[in-house]
């Protein structure tokens, strides 16, 4: 993915660039929202964009990008983290809303959700990731020939690691995706609902589609 | 002001005066006119039994002497024939009141006097006027208007004088307000407004003001504590991780041994954001007071929704987590910081709680009508005698943690019902312990 970086703190910049490079995409870096306005392209996939910057901040570059008729998919990274302020970010036309300190294991997968995002139409009515079926209409699930059965809550878990699957999808995404939490319970509750719906898919054949991604979080992988 | 006063006053006393002169003048005046009638009706008595000669004598009689009453008996041609008036005072016709001047001699002068009196007349044309000296009065009314112009004079100057005293009392009181907004704008949060003691709405502004400071100085002070906590929960263990980089680097560089050291100084960063998040939180919820911001959430859905995220979890530590849940009940607040709240003390629940064992996670109305969500272990419990203690450890962000966990967690919830306007109780569950937290119910609009 080409991916564009608008942040003032350039040693900052200059470390997410060489995480994402380390994972494969390309990075172009705009020091301030003004400079933003004119780099940013059709090319990007995806924009990481600092909320308070120098001249035009965060918050006014989305807004005048999005009037503009830009839809590329915006995370905003801020060290503002009080729930108005992810409001704020996400009414401003954001996709994602990232505070720091982060982990770069977080960022990557967020990033790569957010590129996804764009492929993915919100409209369709049926997952597929390799023999696993899911029908959002009907709520059958199905693995090959056998009917799973799952708790809502599952079927919300899995319905989002499908929509991302062959990507990381991190704790923080799944308890803000699936449960609407924003903030980390001390005990690691996510991983005993893993496993729950690992016993669900997983257990009974051969391939495992569920895999732990270690210092991460978790990928659906689509079985070959 | 003071000209506002000033005005006010001299409107008020001419009000007043006017009214008293114009009273007194009128009873004085129907006074005489009363002397006059009761004289024409002695005078008419005697005409009857005596005829015009006899009247004639009682008028001369009554007219000898320093009498007030004035008599004036004439021909048809207005010929004086008997009284103490030389001539007919003025044009008139019968039945008429008159007012006129005439010449009163006084020991051996001659003074003019003002005079009232009735014009009558007799068979055969002849004129009779009956009147009464009327010059006391005008000289009371003289002085009266006198005594007016003093007064309305006087109640310029106390008006005014008045006034600008009233003025400078406010003012003086005013200013005061001022001294103390500028002594606490140069740093002295602890100054407060003077009260004068007398309950006026100045004393009343001066009153909220005070109230006002009160809570802000309360919101510093908390403010201040939180600091002093962040302070406090970062600076051990970021001197843990600057010791560690220092002593590594003095240590002969071997790969395996920096790489050791940076897994133990991220895992270390990792474990200071955490603190530094929760602290973070626990000042917003502490100061960030911001009760018009609250909505409407609905306390059994939140509820629900934690025990159901730590339900698997419970269940694999062997722990039976049981919810009994109200539905529908409602309460105002942030649903965020309630559902961390639930989690951290659930969290804190199963950390205590013996595998094999229960823990109830609850949400209804007390017998107070108010909101509650109670969570209840059975685990080792904590002794009644130090529910108040551990309460206060809780509000009071105690400093002394040794862990990140529990000791934030639940200052965090604290400061959740601080926001909230809620009470925090420790209840004896016995066994274990239970811990309560009521809402003012929000009833659904």
């Amino acid at each position: 993915m080409r991916i564009l970086i608008v942040e003032d703190d350039t040693d900052a910049a200059t470390y997410i660039a060489k995480a994402l490079g380390e994972a494969g995409h390309v990075v172009d870096m705009a020091a301030n929202g003004e400079d933003a306005l004119e780099i940013a392209s059709e090319s990007h996939e995806v924009l990481i964009v600092d909320r308070m910057m120098p001249k035009l901040d965060g918050i006014q570059l989305v807004e005048q990008l999005r009037s503009d008729g830009v839809v590329t998919p915006v995370l905003f990274l801020s060290a503002l983290g009080k729930v108005d302020d992810r409001v704020e970010g996400l009414r401003a036309g954001g996709d994602d809303y990232l505070v720091k300190p982060f982990a770069m294991a977080e960022l990557i997968a967020r990033v790569e959700a957010l590129g996804r995002r764009k492929g993915t139409p919100e409209a369709q009515t049926k997952l597929v990731c390799g023999d696993l079926e899911m029908d959002l209409i009907t709520r059958d699930v199905r693995r090959g020939d056998s009917k799973i059965d799952l708790q809502p809550r599952e079927f919300k878990l899995l319905e989002y690691l499908m929509r991302n699957a062959t990507r990381v999808v991190t704790r923080t995404m799944l308890l803000e995706n699936v449960w609407g939490y924003h903030f980390d319970p001390q005990t690691n509750v996510i991983d005993v609902h893993i496993s729950r719906l690992r016993g669900k898919i997983d257990k009974d054949f051969d391939k495992p589609l569920l895999e732990t991604v270690r210092g991460a979080g978790y990928r659906l992988n689509a079985a070959d | 002001m003071a000209l506002g006063y000033a005005v006010l006053l001299i409107i008020s006393v001419s009000v007043l005066f006017g009214l008293l002169y114009w009273n007194t003048a009128v009873f004085v005046a129907e006074q005489t006119e009363e002397t006059i009638e009761v004289e024409i009706s002695g005078l008419a008595e005697h005409y009857q039994k005596a005829g015009l000669v006899g009247l004639s004598e009682v008028i001369q009689e009554r007219s000898r002497g320093q009498r007030l009453s004035l008599y004036l008996l004439t021909d048809p041609n207005r010929r004086p024939l008997a009284g103490n008036l030389n001539s007919w005072p003025t044009a008139s016709m019968p039945g008429d009141w008159i007012d006129f001047e005439y010449q009163r001699p006084i020991g051996s002068r001659i003074v003019e006097h003002r005079a009232h009196a009735r014009h009558f007349v007799l068979p055969g044309g002849y004129n009779l006027l009956v009147g009464y000296d009327v010059q006391d009065q005008v000289r009371l009314e003289r002085r009266m208007r006198g005594s007016m112009i003093w007064i309305g004079a006087l109640a310029l100057f106390l008006g005014l004088g008045g006034g600008l005293l009233m003025a400078r009392h406010w003012l003086r009181r005013i200013d005061n307000v001022n001294k103390t907004a500028r002594e606490i704008m140069d740093g002295d949060m602890s100054r407060r407004v003077e009260l004068s003691g007398s309950d006026d709405e100045l004393d009343r502004l001066a009153r909220n003001l005070n109230a006002m400071l009160d809570r802000i100085e309360a919101l510093m002070a908390g403010l201040r504590q939180v600091t002093d906590n962040i302070a406090h929960d970062l600076r051990s263990p970021l001197n843990r991780l600057r010791s560690r980089l220092e002593v590594t680097m003095m240590e002969d560089p071997d790969k395996g041994v920096y790489r050791t050291a940076l897994v133990d100084t991220m895992r270390e960063a990792d474990e200071l954001l955490k603190t530094f998040n929760a602290l973070l939180l626990i000042g917003e919820a502490e100061s960030g007071l911001d009760w018009s911001k609250l909505e409407s959430v609905d306390l059994s859905t939140q509820t629900n929704d934690v025990a159901e995220l730590y339900e698997p979890a419970a269940e694999d530590a062997g722990i039976k987590l049981r919810a009994e849940i109200t539905p529908d009940i409602l309460v105002r607040g942030n649903p965020n910081l309630i559902s961390q709240a639930i989690v951290n003390l659930l969290d804190n629940a199963l950390k205590y709680t013996p595998s094999g064992e229960r823990v109830l996670i609850s949400v209804g109305i007390d017998s107070a009508g108010d909101a509650y969500f109670e969570i209840a272990d059975s685990g080792p419990g904590i002794p009644e005698s130090e529910h108040e203690n551990v309460l206060n450890r809780f509000v009071r962000l105690e400093g002394s943690r040794s862990t990140v966990g529990s000791g934030l967690g639940l200052s965090l919830v604290a400061a959740v019902a601080k926001l909230h306007q809620a009470r925090l109780m420790l209840k004896d569950n016995k066994p274990g312990l239970a811990v309560r937290m009521s809402f003012p119910r929000l009833m659904s609009a």
